[in-house]
């Protein structure tokens, strides 16, 4: 192993890794005895730099290809890169966030964790092994698991702590146990060489086992539907910087993993070695199975939408409306990630091996672009949510009552991010839906991807009545405390920042397409 | 030329919704100032347009990658309904001028709605057009829920979701087709000549059709009308009833009609007479005249006689559609125009001029006040608005229901039949809200008269507002040739590339 090489490729987590130890050694060494303000503009300065280094790292690579050393497989082209820059700049986000929090005295060990979160993010998108892609997934959950129970005093954020954690170690038992079967399958962790012996071997029973264990594991990291149920509880509980983090560094995360997996693991391409009549005759017996495994994907999605968008309904409080939207979301975009199908009709599979340009390829590109902008526009609700919150002790829907009174910018804010999340054009929300759904009729035409979408989009309208039931407390009932909120400054930041690229990039939605196909 | 008129109206309701909130009446100038350049823009575009066929303004590479273009073109049809827009806008400002609440958001989200309903008589791409649509969403919610009465909150979110799920009908349709299509263009002159099978059309044209046709007030998806009209503040109701609704009645022609026209052939069965979609939806639009006409006859409140006439109006529109010949469709882009200016006129003055002063909409209330004496000029006005919307001879109503009777005596004489119904019943429903309104029986004592308080005297926004609709109708009821013609070729054009 070339360690030299090693280190140029993880360049970006090491720079993570790294920062996180700085802003631990600065934090408890250099400025203890400072007031907390200075330790947290400290803290969340360091790791946005770090952020910004790590982005500066993984752009001067990009597109160097997939790097292949014994076990330790990371691919940086294609979606990967441009997932990875999204990953870090909504973390940096999500720390600008946290200057004007109070919940907690050791912001040294919250940025750190956030950061080794984050770099396990980063490893989850580029890895193309079993074990390194378990590990940074175990990276990146066991942070998040902490940061959810970081508010001390706060009964609920330890009650979600523990609730996400249980759910977690039991969702990563059932992903190390697909694993394990997929190993078991082909005697290989890397994903490449499981590709091309599942190709060689054609679809088996225990391929159907390890895929539905698989797909359970990784319904939980995105919460579909019957994994949802740690997703409110920790919406609600957890501290706002967190959960912000969770709805959307996590999220992305997962869905290019699972992206990954079902693209590379479930639908052959490559080189295959063998004759090539045999090779031919066993993929097509392969690609007859993708609808059935693709099936799994449908249902979760199905449910997803139903479950998310009707319980949705029914809240009052503005966390865990936002939990219930998350499921719904992660519908639509299971939708997308299942209409992967590579080969489809008569002509020779081999004509898809070399062809990255496809509708599939279209289909996973929506995918990302949907899951990007979801996490972005999210962090923005999170940050709205967050300083009523601090103002008014609730994230019931009263309190928002009168906002557009007590702070016109916040009140316009989030009305920019609901109608977004609800899919109103010109904001980006609607371009994602769009984008999506036709790239899932463009791949599959058929009546049950064309009932999916037709579901998906009579949702989306059942939705806008959830959104509305917060923007008319924002804008029409009157509020019982008419004092004004002040956001902090950074807050405010980042609040236009968010809002101006939801409404630039839906706008110009071929900005964002054009840089994701650009990677 | 005709593009100004969105980029002034979303560019005036982003200056209105940042403007100071303490200062309503540079609110409302701006509002009129912006309102009435758009209708400059857009009479200026009718005139120079006149004789033309299609203009197109702008036509730019939006999402290159997927064929959708930012397209806005003007053809007759175009013109004629940007011309309406205009008017109503500057109507709506006009009798909006007593809003004292959040008057620069009022005026904000009133110019947002606007800036849509331009958008999407302008745009030619499918996806823009959609764009544009959703758009108009939004801020009739607010307009309603905020600067609303009767149940406004409820009439509010029952349009938002009526509209959105319209909306969504005909956001699975677009899909549908650009897939279908092949996915490499949204114009709908793409569309239209891609040549999407007979039986995709079958079923995508009920659907998108359905979906335009919610907002355009058909039965039985026309619940949301009349409440949302009740609930509306008076310059929201003109925009509603004036505009909005033609938004659903325009996306029936440009979008349904026109991108699946196979979809209205026949099925090849036939169940109790019913053998397409054409007679399935004919039918829909006649019990929407005559349902709409007799509920308007029963109701108390005069709000919703205005309410539940417009539905029945909005019938004639869709019935005109569903004639699918030249004077029929002809009659329907007119009956637009006409109920858009008539509508507005009416509520005008039910909802301002009279509830301002009397602060009852109550027919019964309204008897004891003896309006026709004490409100002369409303009394008058509302004859004159009445007439106009029962169709007399000089007034634009009369045209454009003579030509939907003429187009659908050439395809089912029986259509007239119920045409006739509902036409006696609308004088019916008119003559009743006048008399009891105005006319009441019990005539005042001049000692009753001197004891009852003075009603506030008429102010210039009134006059000017009323002048301005009762003039165009009149104008176009005397001239119709000046609209005909416009209106004429482009229709002709329609149905000629819509494969009939």
């Amino acid at each position: 192993m070339n360690f030299a090489e090693l280190f140029r490729v993880t360049l970006p987590e090491t720079v993570l890794e790294i920062t996180a130890l700085v802003i631990l050694i600065v934090d408890l060494g250099f400025v203890r005895q400072a007031t907390f303000k200075t330790r947290v503009i400290t803290a969340s300065l360091l790791g946005v730099a770090g952020c910004a280094a790590a982005l500066s790292a993984l752009c001067l690579q990009a597109g160097t290809g997939v790097y292949l050393d014994g076990s330790l497989i990371l691919a940086n082209s294609g979606l990967v890169t441009a997932a990875q820059v999204g990953i870090l700049v909504m973390t940096a986000l999500t720390l600008l966030l946290l200057i004007c929090s109070t919940y907690t005295r050791h912001v040294g060990e919250f940025v750190s964790l956030v950061l080794m979160s984050a770099s396990g993010a980063l490893l989850v998108t580029a890895a193309r092994d079993l074990l390194v892609i378990f590990v940074g997934l175990e990276l990146l959950s066991l942070g998040l698991y902490i940061l959810t129970a970081f508010a001390k005093h706060n009964p609920q954020s330890a009650e979600a702590g523990l609730k996400y954690y249980l759910f977690g170690g039991m969702s990563a038992a059932f992903l190390l146990m697909g694993f394990s079967y997929l190993y078991g399958l082909t005697g290989s962790t890397n994903l490449y060489a499981i590709q091309w012996n599942l190709a060689a071997q054609g679809p088996s029973p225990l391929l159907y086992v390890a895929w539905i264990l698989v797909v359970a594991g990784l319904g939980f990291k995105i919460a579909a539907v019957p994994f949802h149920l740690w997703a409110p509880d920790t919406y609600e509980g957890a501290p706002a910087s967190a959960a912000a983090f969770i709805a959307s560094v996590s999220k992305v995360a997962s869905f290019a993993l699972l992206l990954t997996i079902s693209q590379n693991l479930l639908q052959p391409g490559g080189l295959i070695p063998g004759p090539k009549d045999l090779v031919e005759h066993n993929l097509r017996g392969f690609y007859q199975t993708w609808p059935q495994l693709a099936g799994i994907l449908l249902l979760l999605a199905a449910a997803s939408m139903i479950v998310g968008n009707l319980a949705a309904l029914v809240q009052t409080s503005v966390r865990r409306l936002l939990a219930y939207s998350a499921i719904a979301h992660a519908g639509y975009i299971l939708l997308g990630i299942a209409a992967q199908r590579a080969y489809s009709g008569p002509g020779s599979a081999f004509d898809f091996f070399i062809s990255t340009t496809g509708p599939a390829a279209r289909s996973a590109s929506a995918v990302l672009y949907y899951a990007l902008t979801y996490g972005l526009t999210t962090i923005g609700a999170f940050a709205v949510v967050a300083v009523v919150e601090r103002a008014t002790g609730s994230d019931h829907f009263d309190s928002f009552a009168g906002l557009h009174k007590r702070s016109p910018l916040l009140a316009a804010m989030l009305l920019i991010f609901f109608l977004s999340l609800a899919g109103i054009p010109p904001l980006v929300g609607f371009w994602a839906k769009f984008n999506l759904f036709s790239a899932v009729l463009g791949v599959s035409a058929g009546s049950v991807p064309f009932a999916l979408v037709a579901l998906a989009v009579a949702l989306s309208a059942v939705s806008l009545y959830y959104y509305l039931q917060v923007l008319k407390r924002v804008y029409v009932l009157p509020g019982l405390d008419e004092t004004p909120i002040k956001p902090h400054p950074v807050t405010l930041a980042v609040l236009l920042f968010t809002a101006a690229s939801v409404i630039v990039f839906g706008c110009f939605p071929a900005l964002l397409q054009n840089w994701i196909a650009g990677f | 030329m005709l593009a100004w008129t969105i980029y002034l109206s979303f560019a005036g309701a982003l200056l209105l919704a940042l403007a100071p909130n303490n200062r309503p009446a540079l609110a409302r100038w701006l509002a009129l100032a912006v309102a009435v350049a758009g209708l400059g823009v857009a009479v200026a575009g009718f005139i120079a347009g006149m004789g033309q066929a299609r203009t197109v303004f702008v036509d730019l590479p939006w999402v290159p990658s997927m064929g959708i273009h930012f397209l806005l073109a003007a053809d007759g049809i175009s013109r004629v309904l940007v011309l309406l827009t205009g008017i109503a806008a500057v109507a709506g400002v006009l009798f909006s001028w007593n809003i004292e609440l959040r008057t620069h958001q009022f005026f904000a989200f009133f110019l947002a709605l606007i800036g849509g309903v331009y958008g999407v008589f302008l745009s030619f791409d499918l996806f823009l057009l959609f764009v544009f649509y959703e758009i108009a969403i939004v801020p009739k919610y607010f307009l309603i829920a905020i600067w609303g009465s009767t149940r406004r909150e409820y009439a509010a979110m029952k349009l938002a979701l009526y509209s959105f799920v319209g909306s969504s009908m005909v956001l699975i349709g677009l899909l549908a087709a650009y897939a279908t299509a092949g996915g490499h263009s949204t114009t709908l002159d793409a569309l239209t000549h891609a040549g999407l099978s007979p039986s995709f059309q079958m079923w995508a044209f009920p659907l998108v059709f359905t979906g335009f046709a919610i907002l355009a007030g058909m039965w039985p998806f026309h619940t949301w009308a009349p409440t949302g009209h009740v609930a509306a503040p008076t310059g929201a109701s003109m925009l509603l009833a004036g505009v909005v609704m033609k938004l659903g009645a325009y996306g029936c022609l440009r979008v349904a009609i026109a991108l699946f026209p196979r979809g209205l052939d026949p099925w090849g069965f036939s169940f109790l007479g019913i053998d397409s979609w054409r007679t399935v939806f004919a039918l829909l639009a006649l019990i929407g005249i005559v349902y709409g006409a007799l509920v308007a006859l029963a109701q108390t409140d005069f709000k919703f006689v205005i309410g539940y006439s417009s539905v029945s109006h909005m019938g004639f529109v869709l019935l005109g559609l569903m004639t699918l010949n030249q004077i029929g469709m002809t009659g329907a882009v007119m009956q637009m125009f006409s109920h858009g200016i008539l509508a507005g006129l009416l509520f005008a003055i039910v909802g301002r001029i009279v509830y301002a002063r009397t602060h009852t909409r109550q027919l019964a209330e309204l008897e004891t006040m003896h309006l026709s004496k004490r409100l002369p000029f409303a009394a008058w006005a509302f004859v004159i608005a009445g007439m106009a919307s029962m169709g007399l001879p000089g007034f634009s109503g009369f045209v454009a229901e003579l030509q939907i009777v003429v187009g659908a005596w050439k395809v089912n004489p029986w259509w007239v039949a119920a045409i006739g119904l509902g036409i006696i019943v609308g004088v019916a429903y008119t003559w009743r809200a006048l008399q009891k309104a105005f006319f009441s029986d019990r005539l005042p004592s001049s000692h009753e008269l001197e004891h009852e308080p003075k009603f506030a005297a008429i102010t210039w926004p009134e006059v000017t507002g009323v002048a301005l609709l009762t003039g165009v109708s009149l104008f176009v009821g005397l001239y119709p040739k000046i609209l005909l013609d416009t209106i004429e070729p482009a229709v002709k054009a329609l149905l000629a590339g819509g494969g009939q």
